[in-house]
């Protein structure tokens, strides 16, 4: 695919700003318009989730029954009870939606079918931990790298600094990135036994907050964190570098070379200052996307967190689970994406009108 | 007034009409010169090169693979010999046999779900592009909702309800989740050329607004719809193997997602089996830059700056 960086309002750039109006009151009208698309669309995200599974042939209770029906015949007195337990939804269509929504809002998704006793929040809760910081972290840093990376290759255009990246870059993308993951599993993994092929800990530590535990959690998480950089780095060099190239074209960056400024200066201050605000909202979305993001590399690392989890509720056919993580993933992303729109408002004023 | 004389001007206007209405190049040769425009970009022709090796091989798989793609009975888990090339899997079957089997499902995929993804952004997108009003804001939502609504989470819960499907069922979650980046990108340019003289000339002649969106907008975007197109079918041969590696769909059929699936399931791994873990992933991996390839060269199309060679 091309690659057309769409920003928020980017459209928009060309218009002169609207000088007429409270510049408070028009910030706060721009708020207000996006709040109440998150709003519109949470709704139908919501929704969404509600419609999947009824769409869909077969009821989510007929495959947990067929699950247990299994090891010997159902009463139907079993059943009923079965249902009731597993808080298998009653009523009509509309009584089914107040409960789900009452279920959304009161964050209760009832309990795993998999894991049975426990309860959806409480899977979720043990798993988000292990998901945000690994993914986050490594986001960050890949955001960081890749956008330094990208300011040098675009100032250092045509020679090897811009090739070689730019290249790599290109061509990551066309991996399947669990590949990536279960090469680096097999080689530094298996063969070369350098890091843990599997799991969070090791299988004599328990969760706590002490530097023991601590090493032990980083150590195995060396190998999936190091397959979402190398996957992931190039998408911001290579982003950084295109807003980049076509803001050193800019006739504020020529004047600030010709007026014998520090080409350093020119290029982080003036260029690249300005370069950043598309990469800017990836970023946010990227950070948005951090909940779910990492289902295939979960799977490979067998790393304990949102995505393995997701991938547990799906081949077992956990509904509720399954219903619930995606909830979560969706809502994370559209959360983010609000805050990046407001961000954007706040650092180019051109977008609020 | 009277109709008597056509007045000078109209006359002339005629006659450029007339010569330019003269014969329209046929689609054959349409398509020929497209070709020939991607093929003189260095990097697209490598690109083609691999991507038609592979299609050989896929059309003519009964003839190459020494073995049947499922059949089974030799050793377990062997190592590379004169007989199985790349070794032989944990359930017996020969690993060459399986690749080239194989390519046909990953072909067949990227090419149907690419095709579907695009025509539905075609549809979309230039219909979204031209209409103004209250259709606009809701097109508009639509699309938005499935670009923020994240691909692979809503992929692998659409498969896990269409449990027991296909590769049927793997083009349908696809196409779902793959085609609105691509109306996004079409509608902007829509917009963009609504407003020129061409467009707004065929408005004043009075033909039918879709005829204007297929027949005059159209036209000036071929090489993003190709493009889309090569980008759709990237992302669905990526997707369909992600989906097959996590045991969604159907795991009897042997593609090259299902080979992977298998190889860690089967602990391929901890059998030091690197052919059977390494070759899936680099044929994906080739087909996809293939892809990436091609596009390249499908910038130039309908933009003759963007050619390799001619300078700007």
């Amino acid at each position: 695919m091309t690659s057309v960086t769409i920003a928020p309002g980017s459209a928009d750039i060309s218009a002169a700003p609207r000088i007429t109006g409270s510049g408070k009151g028009r910030a706060w009208a721009y708020v207000a318009r996006k709040a109440g698309l998150l709003l519109l669309t949470l709704w139908a995200a919501i929704t969404l989730n509600f419609i999947l599974p009824r769409l869909m042939p077969g009821s989510p209770a007929d495959a947990a029954l067929a699950k247990l029906a299994q090891n010997g015949p159902v009463s139907d007195a079993t059943k009923a009870a079965i249902e009731a337990q597993l808080g298998v939804p009653t009523g009509n269509i509309l009584e089914q939606y107040v409960a789900y929504l009452h279920q959304v809002v009161t964050l209760d998704f009832g309990v795993s079918y998999t894991f049975y006793p426990q309860s959806v929040s409480e899977l979720v809760s043990t798993a988000l931990p292990y998901t945000l910081v690994l993914v986050g972290v490594v986001t960050i840093i890949a955001f960081v790298l890749g956008t330094l990376l990208g300011v040098l290759a675009a100032w250092k255009r045509g020679t090897w600094l811009d090739t070689l990246p730019t290249l790599a870059g290109s061509f990551a993308s066309a991996f399947p990135y669990f590949w990536t993951a279960l090469l680096l599993l097999f080689f530094a993994g298996y063969v070369g036994r350098l890091f843990p092929t599997s799991g969070a800990y090791g299988p004599t530590a328990s969760p706590q907050f002490t530097l023991g535990f601590l090493g032990d959690a980083i150590y195995h998480a060396a190998l999936p964190a190091l397959t979402i950089l190398i996957t992931s780095l190039g998408s911001w060099i290579l982003g950084m570098r295109n807003t980049m190239i076509s803001t050193i074209g800019d006739d504020y960056v020529t004047f600030a070379e010709a007026n014998g400024l520090k080409p350093r200066t020119v290029a982080l201050r003036y260029a690249a200052r300005n370069a950043i605000l598309p990469n800017l909202t990836s970023f946010g979305l990227a950070l948005g996307g951090v909940v779910g993001g990492s289902i295939l590399v979960e799977r490979v690392f067998g790393y304990p967190g949102i995505g393995y989890l997701l991938f547990n509720a799906v081949t077992n056919q956990d509904y509720p689970l399954m219903q619930a993580l995606f909830l979560m993933i969706t809502v994370s992303v559209l959360i983010a994406n609000f805050l990046v729109d407001i961000l954007y408002g706040v650092l180019d004023p051109r977008t609020r009108r | 007034m009277s109709t008597q004389s056509i007045p000078p001007s109209t006359r002339a206007v005629r006659a450029i009409e007339e010569a330019s209405i003269a014969p329209a190049p046929s689609p054959l040769k349409v398509v020929l010169r497209v070709a020939s425009t991607v093929w003189s970009n260095g990097k697209a022709r490598i690109g083609i090169i691999i991507l038609g090796l592979m299609i050989l091989i896929a059309v003519f798989a009964p003839l190459l693979a020494p073995y049947g793609a499922r059949q089974n009975g030799f050793d377990r888990s062997a190592d590379a010999s004169a007989a199985h090339w790349l070794g032989t899997t944990a359930a017996g079957e020969d690993v060459l046999s399986q690749l080239i089997w194989g390519a046909q499902i990953s072909i067949f995929v990227g090419l149907v779900a690419g095709l579907l993804s695009t025509v539905i952004a075609v549809l979309v997108g230039l219909s979204w592009g031209y209409v103004r009003g209250f259709g606009a804001d809701v097109i508009n939502f639509i699309v938005n909702l499935f670009l923020v609504i994240p691909g692979l989470p809503l992929m692998i819960v659409i498969a896990a309800y269409l449990s027991g499907g296909g590769i049927g069922m793997i083009i349908v979650v696809v196409v779902i989740t793959g085609w609105a980046w691509g109306a996004r990108v079409l509608r902007s340019q829509t917009q963009s050329l609504r407003s020129r003289d061409f467009v707004t000339a065929a408005v004043f002649s009075g033909e039918r607004p879709f005829r204007i969106v297929f027949r005059e907008i159209l036209p000036n975007m071929t090489s993003l719809i190709v493009g889309n197109f090569f980008g759709a079918a990237t992302a669905a041969i990526l997707a369909e193997a992600g989906l097959e590696y996590l045991g969604l769909g159907d795991t009897t059929v042997v593609s090259w997602g299902t080979m992977l699936f298998w190889a860690q399931n089967s602990n391929a791994l901890l059998t030091g089996q690197w052919a059977l873990l390494f070759a899936p992933g680099l044929c994906i991996a080739l087909l996809a830059t293939s892809l990436t390839l091609i596009n390249f060269g499908v910038d130039g199309i309908s933009n003759p700056r963007l050619r390799e060679g001619s300078k700007r």
